[in-house]
């Protein structure tokens, strides 16, 4: 049997949310911390190419973060967020808001959830929860800018070389 | 000239009763009666999603003898399909990359031990 390693996004049509569920080949422990220690953070949680700086992690229940991502070109992506509960090693409830938004309280909600799955493997479900169908959809649209952004990258290595 | 209304796929799935009717045609091609038969409203406001749904290329009506049938056309979903994939790509980098950080964990605590 071959382990289920493939990442399923789910966005129904007209609703605020959206589920990502992925498995890992660790124990939950170990998938905890790397989702909640700042040292390992910025080691996989920036975008291919760019370069993540935390400005603040206060990883407790009622605490709060705010990080920093850079592209190659330089450009910065600001995100902040407050830490509802985090109950290691199975819950982590926080919220997450782009500064780069033209304006305030475009906040969602994620709820991560970190499940034992037999042979020390772990399965992780995230709901993220939007102000509005209009910002869940351009969350995922978000996604294309990116693809843009990564592919232009990807050409200037090639013209580059 | 007056502004036409843009008609796409991503307005035709976005009602759940557009949604529910694709799932039905899609099981078997049916008539008109057939598929308002399956809800609680009115036959032309069924009617009115259907148009809807033609409109966008995911209904087709096709007469045969005396009964005209729907049946569903699914190329256009597609286009949602494509719509998603670089944000699932996105998320599909990010985690391999916490598989790595995860086996280097893994690696690190046996060198410990």
């Amino acid at each position: 049997m071959t382990p289920e390693k493939k990442l399923k996004l789910t966005a129904e049509p007209g609703k605020q949310e959206l589920f990502i569920v992925r498995e890992f080949e660790a124990p939950r422990d170990m998938v905890f911390k790397a989702y909640t220690d700042p040292d390992i953070l910025i080691k996989w949680l920036g975008p291919d190419g760019y370069i993540m700086e935390i400005d603040y992690y206060d990883g407790k229940s009622g605490g709060a973060y705010r990080y920093i991502h850079t592209d190659p070109k330089g450009t910065q992506y600001t995100f902040h967020g407050v830490i509802h509960s985090m109950d290691a090693p199975e819950m982590l409830i926080q919220t997450f808001e782009y500064e780069g938004m033209p304006t305030k309280g475009h906040v969602i909600l994620d709820t991560a959830i970190f499940e034992e799955l037999p042979n020390g493997r772990t399965k992780l479900t995230i709901q993220s929860v939007f102000k509005s169908v209009a910002d869940r959809d351009g969350m995922i649209s978000s996604g294309m800018e990116y693809g843009l952004t990564e592919g232009f990258a990807k050409l200037d290595k090639i013209l580059a070389s | 000239m007056a502004i036409q209304a843009r008609r796409d796929v991503f307005q035709a799935i976005a009602d759940p009763t557009r949604r529910q009717i694709m799932g039905l045609v899609a099981r078997e091609r049916m008539n008109l009666n057939a598929i308002a038969d399956n809800f609680e409203m009115s036959r032309p406001a069924i009617s009115q999603h259907i148009k809807i749904l033609m409109e966008c290329g995911l209904l087709n009506i096709k007469q045969q003898g005396r009964e005209r049938y729907c049946e569903v056309e699914l190329q256009p979903l597609t286009e949602v399909a494509d719509w998603m994939q670089p944000f699932i790509k996105m998320l599909e980098q990010r985690f391999d990359r916490l598989d790595d950080v995860l086996n280097q964990m893994k690696t690190d605590k046996k060198s410990k031990k």
